[in-house]
């Protein structure tokens, strides 16, 4: 099934970006994703992963990462799917958030910390890329809200005022539709210019995520985005989600098995800094491939 | 010893060492009351209009004021202002968002040096560089000094308030795509700001008392001194003067002028702490 590939002929020491193969045979996606195929050690993903007419969105390819000498990833090779939602699962510490960071960079915010392999989004290199600009294509959203200190309108326009070249209608109109979009319109549209510290935890957490929308990112990257929520919030968000999946290719990082089970479509396992399994969300709750996966997914871990 | 004495004992010792402490609290703050207690009989008793309008009269006429020490120990303390402050600022933001760890120290080490040069010793400095090379005093080489002095406390203050700042506000500027100067002088240094007005305000009110320094600078004068290129009469300086001449009306107005210098320093931390109070951020540590 796997077909040796130049990823990895690669010294570990270099970073060699690679192009993108074309996407729209579907017997050459089949091939690719044996290519992807992780670790050694690490079950190949079913050649029939991605659905017909699924593209890829992002790819990392052999991707390793590290805090100083200590590893953080291993081996780290996935596709993750356009338009869809994709979960990360695994136990605390085994390299989710580090692995989230590496796709719009924000691991580069981290001193004395070292990639290897590859990140690619839309076939290019996104080491190779302006920072800034793979930043404002691939959002964040952090497990802790973390609005401005300004006021709810300012917090969303933010991102369009860095950008530039929108006149103020445009920016109020752009704010608005974040707003809608993120579900928190009709909450705060008599208060926009008050201080965004007056929300609740929910309405700061989905905040976030209209100022993650307003600069149209086509990748929306969230970290745990609901462990700080009650229900409400957390039930809020993850519809939230499925409908912004329409138009933008959402990760999604969670402790809670139920809520990948209910938002995504493409489950990822980690497991002390590697992807143990990568499958159809059902798939990755019903019939795991790995015996580590199934154990976590039952809750039978460690 | 059984268990009863040994508890007995221990509730002795505590006794005692809460004693203590209040005695000395209350000794410390009976010193402060009685400082200024005196300075405010003897001050605000010989204070009158002319004090803020008149300029001092000759050797031996009774009456006059400082509007000139005033007005100059403003024009002193604005322009190190304008020097120490600026300098500091952007030495903390350095150390605070850029610095890389060695260096940053080296630096660090070297305003907590600067911070314990004694003020006479930066005087001399000034005075060298400045007067010596213009050939005479000014209320720019004051300035000088003072902003020199301000520098190292600048520095600190600034690089405290910014790391007081939850990496999260940067971190959710920068995942927008903003560059990081931006980040910081949008997100950051506001959200920090207070804090850092608050530094400089501190900062502030601790130079403005200081006398050796302008002894060697900024020197005095009777008269009003226009722009900052004169000997220039301040505060602490007229102070200084007054306080050792043998005229009993001088004796007064020293008083008068020790009084508004400390409700000068005094009215400029308190609302330095109420700015801090009411902040959002005042971590700190
Ligand atoms: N800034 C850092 N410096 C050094 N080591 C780090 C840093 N951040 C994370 N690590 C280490 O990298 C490993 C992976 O951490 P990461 O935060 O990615 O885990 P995680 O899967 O997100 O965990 P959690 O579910 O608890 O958020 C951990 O061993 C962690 O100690
Ligand atoms: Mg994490």
């Amino acid at each position: 099934m796997s077909i040796p590939m130049e990823a990895h002929e690669r010294t570990p020491e270099t970073r060699v970006p690679r192009a993108s193969p074309p996407m729209n045979d579907p017997a050459a996606r089949a091939t690719q994703i044996a290519d992807a195929t992780p670790a050694p050690n690490v079950a190949p993903a079913p050649a029939a992963l991605f659905a017909a007419g699924v593209g890829e969105k992002m790819r990392a390819t052999d991707l390793n990462f590290f805090y100083g000498k200590a590893q953080a990833l291993y081996n780290i090779s996935i596709r993750i799917p356009t338009n869809h939602v994709t979960a990360f699962i695994g136990p605390s510490g085994c390299g989710k958030s580090t692995f989230l960071r590496t796709l719009n960079r924000m691991c580069d915010t981290v001193k004395g910390t070292r990639v290897e392999g590859d990140v690619q989004l839309d076939g290019e290199d996104v080491f190779g890329l302006d920072v800034t600009s793979v930043r404002r294509r691939v959002g964040m959203v952090f497990q802790r809200s973390n609005p401005f200190p300004k006021s709810i309108f300012d917090n969303v326009a933010y991102g369009l005022r860095v950008n530039g070249g929108l006149s103020r209608a445009e920016v109020a109109e752009r704010v608005e539709r974040s707003l809608v979009r993120s579900a928190l319109w009709d909450e705060v549209k008599h208060k926009l210019h008050e201080s965004a510290y007056g929300l609740s935890g929910g309405q700061q957490q989905r905040l976030c995520i209209a100022r993650a929308l307003a600069v149209d990112p086509e990748v929306l990257l969230l970290d745990e985005p609901c462990s700080a929520l009650d229900p409400i919030s957390t039930s809020k968000i993850e519809e939230l989600l499925l409908t912004l999946a329409d138009s933008c290719t959402i990760v999604i990082v969670t402790h809670n098995m139920q809520q990948a089970a209910r938002v995504s479509d493409y489950t990822g396992f980690f497991l002390m800094g590697k992807l143990v399994e990568f499958d159809k969300t059902e798939q990755i709750f019903q019939a795991p491939s790995r015996k580590e996966t199934e154990d976590y997914v039952t809750g039978r871990f460690g | 010893m059984t268990e009863a004495t040994r508890l007995r004992s221990r509730h002795m010792v505590n006794n005692v060492m809460l004693g203590l402490t209040g005695l000395f609290t209350i000794i410390i703050a009976g010193a402060l009351l009685f400082i200024l207690g005196y300075l405010f009989i003897n001050g605000a008793r010989n204070l009158d209009f002319a004090f803020f309008t008149q300029l001092p009269k000759p050797t031996g006429e009774t009456g006059g004021g400082m509007a000139n020490a005033i007005v100059g120990s403003a024009k002193i303390l604005g322009m190190a202002t304008a020097i120490g402050v600026p300098i500091g600022f952007l030495g903390g933001v350095y150390l605070a968002e850029y610095g890389n760890k060695s260096f940053a120290f080296a630096v660090r080490y070297l305003t907590d040096l600067l911070n314990g040069v004694p003020s006479i010793v930066i005087g001399i400095f000034a005075f060298t560089l400045v007067v010596l090379k213009a050939k005479h005093f000014s209320a720019f080489a004051g300035g000088m000094a003072l902003g020199l002095m301000m520098i190292p406390i600048s520095v600190r203050s600034t690089e405290e308030f910014l790391r007081a700042v939850p990496n999260g506000l940067r971190e959710g500027a920068l995942a927008l795509g903003t560059p990081k100067w931006r980040a910081l002088a949008t997100v950051v240094i506001p959200a920090a700001k207070d804090g850092i007005i608050t530094g400089i305000m501190l900062n502030l009110a601790r130079v403005a008392g200081e006398t050796a320094p302008l002894l060697f600078t900024s020197l005095n004068n009777r008269f009003w001194s226009p722009g900052i290129n004169q000997p220039t009469s301040t505060l602490p300086v007229m102070i200084y003067t007054y306080a050792l001449s043998p005229y009993d009306d001088w004796h007064r107005q020293a008083w008068a002028a020790g009084f508004v210098l400390l409700m000068l320093i005094l009215t400029i931390n308190v609302s330095a702490r109420m700015i801090l109070s009411r902040s959002r951020y005042s971590g700190g540590r």
